[in-house]
């Protein structure tokens, strides 16, 4: 089983794979990001893979072409150099009107560049997480047949392929430099399969699919400090994007453990609420209006069918997900288990998520969209019932399973969404507001927060009202508007965070608790400590240096997990983390126009409704 | 032999929509892969939406030919019962799936042939004997949908 930290991604952004440096796809959910996986062996050796790498030992390292999800990775041997490039097509609509365009493709491309490479691939599909053996049949020309359950695979090579009675295809190729072998891998779910020819096509296909990503990253605006880890963290944010719908995925993983060989593994498939406002603001930042609105668009109108209550998470097409389960037949990530599919946290209440989604359609407010009156309506029922139930105990932001408390971040993005409500309206956006009833609520809001959750005796704001611990979301207090980052409250707070959750190297542990023993240091608690600086807690210098050092810890190809052990600095938790790019993002947008002399992270809504301003799609 | 036209066009277009909705229902639960709009518009055009939309109004055509000769039928045995539609429906459901899907790759412009493989411009999966590419319980969805097909035809046209 190979380390998280070695990990690449490939996607199309309906589905996406993880390769690793040896060469082997092994997770691979398809069609549908939260489909069962027919390739798992990164929760179990015996779960299902597909590797192509050299016979004879060797050394290898792992590259994306510049500006783009295509991932090479190279083989050094004693005999020579080989090079794999993996991906999942894409295309643009044009060129979709014009050429019959399959619906699901694994395309790896293996070429000679030195000496002579054999090559061996090895795929053994274990569809249902790995609890089905897949039928499987040589199907002559159209290539090998594997039925999934979820629908047909098909794999070509122009190498020699064949099925062994153990269940595994098996395909070897000595190549030459210069010389070139391809293997297709297509799923077809509910049509006909699209089955590409190989060699020059598929040489092709790796163009025209590089050509749609570097044309893709062009349409970003941002030009500030480590703009290769920006570029790059959009690139894995948009394959986490289910284009279909626009949500965002977490993560494309499972189970991958918060601490190695625990029991911290659950199931980020899906789309959380809580990523909502801060995940906006990271695709506007960068110029990606078209996702985020797409984004907006999906919170607001998928969420219907349980509005004006939210729920924390949601499938890709809006429906709660299924009940969780443990899979006890799975061994786990280094002998972390349970392996759980569904999560359980789609029963908590999480009185935050109502703060994250107004403030993120108040971020296409600032960007100069405007409301239609559905939206208003929601947003008027969303204000309704914070103020009907800010009070109350609530599982929080990190989703502990040790039940409901009364904790300060749900508190403050409860005077979030009734901040922006009542901007929006003053603004003109918002029409019939409960301007009164909103108004007193924020200020009874505000005055629990600053009464119970500044704790004079840490001098900090607790984790939860009258609390004695810390937590790092706090520091989302500057973020959000509630507390300038320069406020004395704020810098103390920020000083106790650093002495107690600090992790080392700039890096921060989200809380410190019995419910998370031992877990590593939390990826975008970290950069929302380099954030904090930059919004004005520090100088301009601090918060480069800070963000900077915390760009470090991505791995050879620019990716990060959910965590970040802080002994050996390599990925813990599932992989890779939208939340935590978004972080990235968010520090570099904000560090960015610190430099540049300007606000960062300016939070005014503009005056007036422009009749000629974008609605949500 | 005085055609009912009305009742030709009606009862031809009700087939047509019962026998495509069952198929299409069939694919929404995994039991076949086959979807013949789909298959039909991929002759006119590589775009997947455009195809299915020009493969819907020629199977509606395709529908109506196919009742007319079943209309034919009804007035050349002088009996037109939903049991006659259902036994001339199974004929036509043996003739889709065995020389009809044999000789689609030859007719069709952008299917691969299971002898060569897929190329440049063909690369359609094609359906094999008895449509079995498409999941083995193709060849029952086709032979309950033309056995509907017939049915109606037979039940509602009056000779």
């Amino acid at each position: 089983m190979e380390a998280i930290h070695d990990h690449a991604m490939i996607g199309d952004c309906r589905a996406a794979a993880l390769v690793s440096r040896r060469g082997t796809i092994d997770w691979l959910c398809w069609p549908r990001f939260d489909s069962p996986s027919v390739f798992g062996a990164l929760l179990d050796d015996r779960a299902g893979h597909w590797t192509v790498s050299p016979t004879a030992p060797f050394e290898s390292t792992q590259r994306y072409l510049a500006g783009t999800n295509v991932l090479e990775t190279r083989f050094v041997t004693g005999a020579g150099v080989a090079v794999v490039t993996d991906l999942m097509p894409v295309a643009s609509e044009q060129e979709k009107r014009r050429v019959l365009v399959g619906e699901h493709e694994v395309l790896r491309v293996i070429r000679c560049e030195r000496g002579e490479v054999e090559i061996e691939t090895l795929l053994r599909a274990r569809p249902g997480y790995g609890l089905r053996t897949a039928r499987m049949r040589d199907a002559g020309k159209l290539g090998i047949r594997v039925e999934t359950g979820q629908g047909t695979m098909m794999l070509r090579g122009d190498m020699p392929l064949a099925i062994s009675a153990d269940g595994l295809v098996r395909g070897r190729t000595t190549l030459h430099a210069g010389e070139r072998a391809h293997l297709s891998l297509v799923l077809a779910c509910d049509w006909p399969a699209v089955l590409p020819p190989l060699g020059a096509w598929s040489n092709e296909t790796v163009e025209r699919s590089a050509r749609w990503w570097r044309s893709w990253l062009s349409r970003l605006t941002y030009d500030g400090p480590s703009k290769g880890a920006v570029e790059r963290s959009a690139l894995v944010l948009k394959l986490l994007v289910f284009a279909p719908s626009g949500a965002v995925v977490a993560a494309p993983t499972t189970s991958l453990p918060e601490r190695v060989g625990g029991d911290l593994n659950w199931d980020y498939r899906f789309c959380w609420l809580r990523d909502a406002s801060l995940t906006v603001r990271a695709l506007f930042g960068l110029g990606l209006d078209e996702e985020a609105e797409s984004f907006v668009s999906w919170l607001l109108h998928s969420t219907r069918l349980t509005q004006p209550e939210l729920q924390i998470l949601y499938d890709v097409h809006g429906n709660v997900p299924r009940s969780e389960r443990e899979i006890g037949e799975l061994s786990g990530y280094l002998g972390s288990r349970p392996v759980r599919v569904g999560n359980a946290a789609t029963d908590q209440v999480q009185l935050d998520v109502y703060g994250e989604v107004i403030d993120a359609v108040a971020h296409f407010v600032r960007r100069g969209g405007r409301l239609d009156r559905e939206t208003e309506r929601m947003l008027r029922a969303f204000g309704e019932h914070v103020c009907r139930h800010w009070q109350e105990p609530d599982e929080g932001i990190w989703e502990p399973r040790s039940g409901k408390r009364h904790n300060t971040h749900s508190r403050v993005l409860c005077w979030v969404a009734l901040d922006n409500l009542l901007a929006l309206h003053e603004r003109g956006y918002l029409r019939r507001a409960p301007t009164e009833r909103f108004s007193a609520n924020r200020a009874l809001i505000r005055e629990e927060v600053e009464e119970r959750a500044w704790n004079p005796r840490l001098q900090s704001y607790a984790a939860q009202l009258d609390g004695e611990q810390l937590d790092a979301s706090t520091l989302l207090l500057s973020w959000y508007g509630y507390e300038p980052a320069s406020s004395e409250r704020m810098r103390r707070t920020y000083a106790q965070m650093r002495a107690r959750l600090g992790a080392g190297d700039g890096l921060l542990y989200r809380y410190r608790s019995s419910d998370c023993p031992e877990e590593g240091a939390f990826g975008i608690c970290s950069f929302w400590g380099a954030e904090y600086l930059a919004l004005g807690g520090g100088s301009a210098e601090e918060a480069q240096e800070l963000f900077q050092t915390l760009c470090g810890y991505a791995n050879e190809v620019g990716l990060y997990a959910e965590e970040i052990d802080p002994e050996t600095g390599r990925a813990l938790g599932n992989f890779p983390q939208a939340f935590t790019h978004v972080g990235l993002i968010n520090a570099a947008l904000s560090l960015s126009e610190r430099l540049r002399g300007e606000e960062p992270h300016a939070r005014g809504v503009p005056r007036g409704q422009d009749t000629e301003a974008r609605v949500l799609p | 032999m005085n055609v009912d036209v009305v009742s030709w066009l009606l009862w031809g277009f009700v087939g047509t929509i019962v026998l495509t909705t069952l198929m299409a229902g069939s694919q929404g639960l995994r039991l076949t892969r086959m979807n013949i709009p789909y298959m039909l518009g991929t002759m006119f055009t590589p775009s997947r939406d455009r195809a299915k939309l020009v493969g819907f109004i020629v199977h509606l055509v395709n529908g109506w030919i196919f009742a007319l000769l079943y209309v034919i039928a009804f007035h050349s045995l002088g009996l037109a019962t939903w049991w006659l539609g259902g036994l001339i429906g199974l004929v036509h459901a043996a003739f889709v799936l065995t020389a009809g899907m044999r000789i689609l790759p030859g007719l069709h412009p952008r299917m691969a042939s299971e002898q060569h493989g897929p190329t440049v411009t063909r690369q359609l999966e094609p359906p094999g004997f008895l449509a079995l590419n498409y999941g083995v319980r193709t060849p029952v969805t086709v032979v309950v949908a033309h056995l509907l097909y017939g049915a109606i035809l037979g039940g509602f046209y009056g000779v």
